[in-house]
């Protein structure tokens, strides 16, 4: 099937969604996704951050859609002609849509654990205002602890249900995952269940902000400081494949290995993500190019050989770390 | 005396009982549909009839009874939606509770024409007590043989189910409806797949209003035709309308859709005027959700037409100047009520029902009415006007479910036709909290006009 997303025209399979069309090409015309996630069946159309104009339905019929699209929800038709950075409405309701996720937002960066690889910090930056207009009391909540690795700061949660959806596929039962309604919706503590299964740190690392964080790792440091490493270890739950973010020899946090759209390919399990500091445990495989650049990140992340300890060099056997 | 198609029995003592539904009647159109008709020539009869659905979009019944898959074999479901919650509409209660067998004789006919064996009436929470008429009125009908296993020796076998929803009235959106059925959070689902193809446990669904499903049985006995040649243009049939707010008669009518508005309001038969003898202000024509128009755009199209009670002639004019017959709830307004006041009681409704799942609606309704809010408090500023009208307009469109747009289109359609209202309301901040602003001045000047 042929479409054509800000002028560029690509084939893909039916069945495709624009997202994922635009994602194929890449660059600036890709939609920003605060919900949507590619290994969560059943995420997306929530947040409404990834509309976009279509400005002809198809070839067979090609009057424009009345409204805008969820484009991650949204599956391409012969001859589609897509609009997001081309079509000024859509970047004027983007500027809507980043108001909405912020009018209750703390915006605490400065103490939040998620600043400089947080999606909302990404998407305000580009597509915000410089000022709110809301000039009311925010909603907050209590911070509170699920389970002995995550925290959850409610007050900061867009409601994206990326969580609810790891926690609906770790578990047999079912999981509301959220209680009440409209703008008191809160995280609910069902996922407590789920939190003690074997993936529940899976969670964190499909928070677009900072609402689960790894308690491990809260307030120890910030992300741009450390080095992103990839590495593994023969594990029987998982791929093993993590990231471990180290300073010195010392490993701060470890992570799933998140792709240029912050999103994991592979679940790891919490043996590996919580139980495993020592880095004599792992294989290091290399630096990791963090290519979802962010904000904060950008020229902070200290990537090549000179920044890592001398005694892991006898444990590197890869392509890519002797190429550097 | 306008046409009375579901209403025509209502007065008959004892109607709500088995024994007297049937003596007028009740019920033939089940032998008849089962016996003397194929599933296809009922739809095709409800095509014939141009009926649409009374819950408010108005899409056309037979069209949506057509979409559903019969060709998977997976089961069919009929669910009908009786959750009634919206504001000013009070319509499906009075059919439930005094005529409570003409849904029961509805739901059977609809389900031969979808061949379901399996049918659903949600009902409002807070329905508790029909809730019990309609069970009253389901073991009535399966002790006289209308229900159960091989009902008439046909052979075909139909179950009725009512179910109460908690009190949301999200739950009435048809997709949030059968989550909730399903026993899940009700949130309303991502369309497409709509509930024709993929509704109640993935399976093909139907969705109809208790009105629109009330209505089939007169189809089956009268013909599609007949049905068609009462109402005017694409309005075809009549329509229940529950009128309420500052008139003499507020009450439930049955109307012939194309009826003047005006006879509406002020002939005794119906509303029976402005109570009080006060001066029309505005009229919120379709429930809550539809936008309010002030006296002379409701009486008038912008064309200088006399506004009649039809999909067409009230949506004339579009949304500049025009609104909808959405699901009949209507609101009148005179002279002494505060639009502003009324603006802000509607978006604390939104508010308090949005279900949270997407961000203009979740975080936008709740905008929307701390600032009214303050305006009607006395706490405004000019530019909230604009500010208002920019977060109505960034969630109208923008959301999964309608219930954003119908947040949106009742600010936008108050700060579009009372603007110079919510100005005053800012500018005479202490006058406003006395007294109310009165008539728009155009609205004078219609009144004026029209009494020379
Ligand atoms: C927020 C919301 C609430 C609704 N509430 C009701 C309701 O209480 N009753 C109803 O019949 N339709 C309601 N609807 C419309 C339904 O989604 C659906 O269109 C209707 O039940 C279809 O029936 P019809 O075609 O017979 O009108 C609501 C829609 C929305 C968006
Ligand atoms: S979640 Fe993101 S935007 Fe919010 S405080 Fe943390 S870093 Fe800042
Ligand atoms: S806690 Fe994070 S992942 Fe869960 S819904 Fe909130 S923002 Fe999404
Ligand atoms: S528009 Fe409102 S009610 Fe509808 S899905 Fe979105 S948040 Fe829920
Ligand atoms: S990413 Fe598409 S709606 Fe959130």
């Amino acid at each position: 099937m042929k479409v054509t997303i800000d002028g560029v025209e690509i084939e893909v399979e039916p069945g495709t969604t624009i997202m994922n069309a635009a994602r194929k090409v890449g660059g600036d015309i890709v939609p920003p996704a605060m919900c949507y996630y590619t290994s969560l069946p059943g995420s997306g159309g929530k947040c409404r951050a990834c509309l976009v104009k279509v400005a002809q339905g198809s070839t067979a019929d090609p009057r424009p859609m009345p409204k805008l699209v969820a484009s991650c929800c949204t599956n391409v038709q012969e001859g589609m002609v897509v609009q997001n950075i081309t079509s000024p409405e859509v970047l004027e309701t983007r500027k809507g849509i980043v108001e909405f996720l912020l009018i209750n937002h703390p915006l605490d960066c400065p103490v939040c654990d998620q600043a400089g690889e947080c999606d909302l910090q990404n998407f305000a930056f580009d597509h915000g205002r410089q000022q709110t207009r809301y000039d009311f009391e925010r909603r907050t909540f209590d911070v509170i602890n699920i389970g002995e690795d995550i925290k959850l700061h409610m007050t900061r949660c867009i409601l994206c249900y990326r969580c609810t959806m790891v926690a609906d596929q770790l578990t047999d039962g079912r999981e509301h995952g959220i209680l009440w309604r409209g703008d008191k919706s809160e995280i609910s503590t069902y996922i407590q269940k789920a939190v003690e299964n074997d993936f529940s740190g899976n969670m964190i690392d499909v928070c677009p902000v900072g609402a689960l964080t790894d308690k491990h790792f809260r307030f120890r440091n910030r992300v741009w400081f450390l080095n992103p490493m990839d590495s593994h270890r023969d594990c029987k739950k998982c791929s093993g494949k993590v990231v471990l973010w180290m300073r010195g020899n010392e490993v701060y946090r470890i992570t799933g290995r998140k792709d240029q759209y912050n999103e994991l390919k592979e679940f790891i399990c919490n043996d590996c993500r919580f139980e495993n500091y020592d880095v004599k445990n792992w294989i290091i495989e290399g630096p990791r190019e963090i290519a979802n650049e962010s904000v904060i990140n950008s020229n902070h992340y200290e990537h090549g050989t000179k920044a890592l300890p001398k005694e892991l060099f006898s444990k590197i056997n890869n392509e890519k770390w002797e190429n550097v | 005396m306008g046409k009375k198609i579901l209403l025509e029995h209502i007065d008959k003592p004892g109607i709500k009982s088995y024994e007297v539904y049937r003596q007028n009647g009740g019920y033939n159109s089940v032998e008849k549909a089962l016996k003397e008709m194929k599933p296809s020539d009922i739809v095709e009869e409800v095509k014939k009839s141009g009926l649409r659905g009374r819950g408010g979009a108005g899409f056309p019944a037979g069209m949506k009874w057509s979409f559903i898959d019969k060709k998977s074999g997976n089961p069919r479901y009929l669910v009908c939606n009786a959750d009634e919650s919206e504001p000013g509409t009070f319509k499906d209660r009075y059919l439930m509770e005094f005529i409570p067998h003409l849904l029961i004789e509805g739901m059977i006919t609809s389900s031969i024409a979808l061949e379901s064996n399996l049918g659903f009436i949600y009902i409002r929470g807070e329905y508790k007590w029909i809730k019990k008429i309609l069970e009253q009125a389901i073991s009535e009908a399966r002790a006289a043989g209308w229900l159960g296993h091989n009902i008439l020796g046909t052979g075909y076998s139909l179950e009725l189910v009512v179910h109460p929803g908690a009190g949301a009235y999200i739950c009435g959106e048809e997709t949030a409806l059968l989550e909730s059925l399903e026993g899940k959070r009700g949130n309303p689902r991502i369309k497409p797949p709509f509930p024709a193809v993929k509704g109640l446990y993935g399976n093909p669904t139907v969705v109809n209003n208790v009105e629109t499903i009330a209505t089939v049985p007169w189809i089956i006995n009268n013909g599609g035709d007949a049905y068609a040649k009462i109402g005017i243009g694409r309005s075809t049939g009549t329509k229940l309308i529950s009128a309420c707010g500052n008139i003499n008669k507020p009450g439930v009518y049955e109307i012939e859709l194309g009826l003047p508005v005006e006879e509406f309001l002020n002939s005794d038969e119906y509303c029976g005027g402005v109570h009080n003898g006060k001066m029309l202000k505005a009229v919120v024509a379709g429930g809550s959700s539809v936008p309010i128009l002030p006296a002379e755009l409701f009486l008038k199209t912008k064309k200088g037409e006399s506004r009649l009670m039809s999909y067409e002639s009230l949506s004339d004019g579009g949304f500049e100047s025009g609104t909808m017959l959405g699901s009949g709830g209507f609101i009148v307004y005179d002279e002494d009520q505060c639009i502003v006041r009324n603006t802000w009681n509607f978006s604390r409704f939104y508010h308090h029902e949005s279900c949270g799942q997407c961000s203009p609606c979740r975080e936008g309704t709740g905008w929307m009415e701390k600032v009214l809010h303050n305006l009607e408090s006395g706490h405004g500023k000019m530019s909230d006007i604009d500010l208002l009208w920019d977060i109505q307009k960034k969630i109208d469109g923008n959301t999964i479910c309608p219930l954003g747009d119908a947040a949106a289109w009742p600010v936008a359609s108050a700060i579009r036709h009372f603007r110079e209202e919510f100005e005053w309301h800012i500018e005479y901040t202490h006058e406003a909290q006395k007294r109310n602003y009165g008539l728009l001045k155009s609205t004078k000047e219609f009144f004026a006009a029209s009494v020379v």
